[in-house]
């Protein structure tokens, strides 16, 4: 699961490569014929920088979203709930493996990013520093943060990067599988009992500014440059895959008799557009700059299983075994 | 043989049996991949999580078939009744599944021994005259092997391929473990009867093959089984006495369950 985090992360004295006019021509006329930029082929430096990052973000926020989920597993209310919800975090991981490897092609090895995600360098999707509550709480996200992110993420698969495309193609066959499951599960919890109602209920109030977070700052404060979009590296603005998952399930959410916390969202049906009152976008930020509600715990989760699990891959290691890009 | 029949045919006291048996084992696989479960975000590597979590779904399944035929073949609750809503001292369970995950050394330890035992039990378990469970033991055959598989494969992995340290970690998680394994073989009130109408063999012939294959892998893997004249087999899990770590777990487990147990969930 993964939305738009959308902050610059620039080093202060990052400058720009002066890249060969020639080869740059040749790279964005691939480009232009909707053909996929490949592992091996050339690319300029701050395409390579730029792909990292995010796929680097995408991969951190899969592990790091395996753990409010995680902790349900153990609680889930019967069978079904329980293998399905293991299942469900299990694909999570999974997607982080298969995105590690992508991003392991550009040139930056696994262990380099989880290094940068334990320090911090690195960051991840904010919705995984908000904490799941009760069980209510993993339905919600598993409907509503999962629908954000197949939202960005078919967005991105038609992007230019090859390996990337491939795994998030992957990655939303699963991911349709989590919201058909977490659909499932809100209207399990919406159509039950009073108490049931009342904490799916609940659940949607606390998450709806997380949602509204999830795919970044508005498009007039985002940070980008055309040549993101150029290189088709961002596919869509932060406003328009807003806009798509409130046009999606707003109606969906209103249908089970569930109310969203925002007295002012309506669908101006004159220009088709959804409005809303602005989430608190300093919240936003703060909660990036580690300062969210489970920042520290969630890390701390992290670093203690990175620790704990330093001896095993001490001894699979093998000192002759020289690193590689691997190809794709 | 349709269930009708496989119920007529029994007397009281060897359905008794036969229950007491099928919860034993759907117990222990239950306990054991809730367990199995936690390592789920918290592998020492990718890889672990993901087949953690793999082999967590299919026993936490295989638990749910065997409750399955309890209750359609014994009149029992229904499973999902069965595993969230029982007293501690109802779980047949051995003390080997109960502990928490510890180490990964424990873990995988845990894991292989449990494992083994289980395929083993199963592969008697396809000649069973009881053919719902023969008929499950044949099912479930495929997936089993892929847990001892991966077991035996992390084993030889940490012992003869490893280095010093995880060599010394799994093999003091053996030392400390083999005695719990041995709790998986504690005798059962109605082992007699099961025997006697072909359902299982029993728990001493199953320990006895298991010793033999455990040793093996782990001559292997460079590691070395205590002698079983050295350890006391922990037993009491059969008869309802659990250690302190099950009754949390059921508690954990529960939780979201107990707020109202007549609703859908």
């Amino acid at each position: 699961m993964y939305g738009n985090i959308s902050v610059s992360d620039e080093p202060k004295n990052y400058e720009m490569v002066e890249e060969n006019p020639q080869l740059l021509a040749e790279f964005e006329a691939k480009i232009d014929r909707g053909e996929k930029i490949e592992p091996h082929d050339w690319m300029p430096a701050e395409y390579r920088r730029q792909l990292i990052r995010m796929i680097e973000q995408h991969a951190h926020s899969e592990i790091i979203g395996a753990l409010p989920e995680g902790t349900w597993i153990t609680r889930a209310p019967g069978f079904r709930r329980k293998m399905a919800l293991m299942a469900k975090v299990q694909d999570e991981v999974g997607h982080g493996q298969l995105l590690y490897s992508a991003a392991e092609t550009l040139g930056k090895s696994r262990e380099e990013m989880i290094n940068d995600l334990l320090s911090g360098k690195s960051k991840y999707s904010n919705v995984f520093n908000y904490p799941a509550e009760t069980w209510a709480d993993t339905a919600v996200i598993a409907w509503l943060i999962d629908a954000g992110a197949i939202i960005n993420q078919v967005t991105n698969s038609k992007g230019s990067y090859g390996p990337y495309c491939r795994a998030l193609d992957r990655i939303c066959a699963e991911e349709s599988f989590h919201l058909k499951y977490g659909y499932d599960n809100v209207v399990t919890l919406a159509t039950g009992t009073d108490v049931q109602r009342q904490m799916v209920q609940d659940a949607l109030n606390r998450w709806w500014q997380p949602i509204m977070h999830f795919h970044g700052p508005p498009d007039k404060v985002s940070v980008h440059t055309d040549k993101l979009v150029r290189w088709k590296v961002k596919m869509a603005t932060n406003d328009e895959m807003r806009q798509e998952f409130l046009d999606t399930y707003v109606p969906k959410i209103w249908e089970l008799g569930l109310t969203v916390p925002d007295p002012n969202l309506h669908k101006n049906e004159k220009t088709g557009i959804w409005e809303f009152t602005e989430p608190d976008w300093d919240e936003f930020f703060r909660v990036i700059k580690g300062d969210g509600p489970c920042n520290k715990e969630r890390l701390a989760v992290r670093k203690k299983a990175e620790e704990n699990g330093r001896w095993v891959r001490a001894a699979l290691a093998r000192p002759s075994a020289k690193y590689t890009v691997p190809l794709s | 043989m349709d269930k009708g029949h496989t119920i007529t045919i029994y007397s009281n006291q060897l359905s008794a049996a036969l229950k007491a048996f099928l919860y034993r084992i759907a117990d222990d696989q239950m306990v054991i991949a809730h367990r199995n479960s936690e390592w789920t975000g918290l592998g020492p590597i990718l890889e672990e999580d993901i087949a953690f979590s793999s082999i967590a779904q299919d026993k936490m399944g295989h638990s749910h078939a065997v409750y399955s035929i309890l209750h359609e073949h014994f009149g029992e609750a229904d499973p999902d009744t069965i595993a969230f809503t029982r007293d501690e001292k109802d779980f047949t369970c051995c003390h080997l599944v109960e502990l928490p995950i510890g180490d990964y050394s424990f873990s995988l330890v845990r894991h292989l021994l449990f494992d083994l035992a289980e395929q083993l039990r199963f592969e008697m378990l396809e000649n069973s005259s009881f053919e719902p469970l023969a008929k499950l033991a044949r099912k479930v055959k495929g997936e089993i092997k892929y847990h001892v598989f991966h077991a035996v494969t992390w084993i030889t992995q940490l012992g003869a391929k490893g280095n010093e340290e995880s060599k010394a970690r799994v093999q003091s998680a053996l030392n400390e473990t083999f005695p719990l394994a041995l709790g998986i073989f504690e005798p059962g009130d109605g082992d007699e009867e099961l025997k006697v109408a072909s359902i299982f063999e029993g728990e001493d012939v199953l320990q006895k093959k298991w010793l033999e294959a455990v040793t093996s892998i782990l001559n292997e893997a460079g590691l070395t089984l205590p002698s079983l004249n050295d350890v006391e087999p922990v037993y009491g899990g059969r008869k309802g006495y659990h250690t302190e770590y099950l009754q949390p777990m059921l508690t954990e487990m529960t939780e979201v369950f107990r707020i109202d147990a007549s609703a859908e969930w």
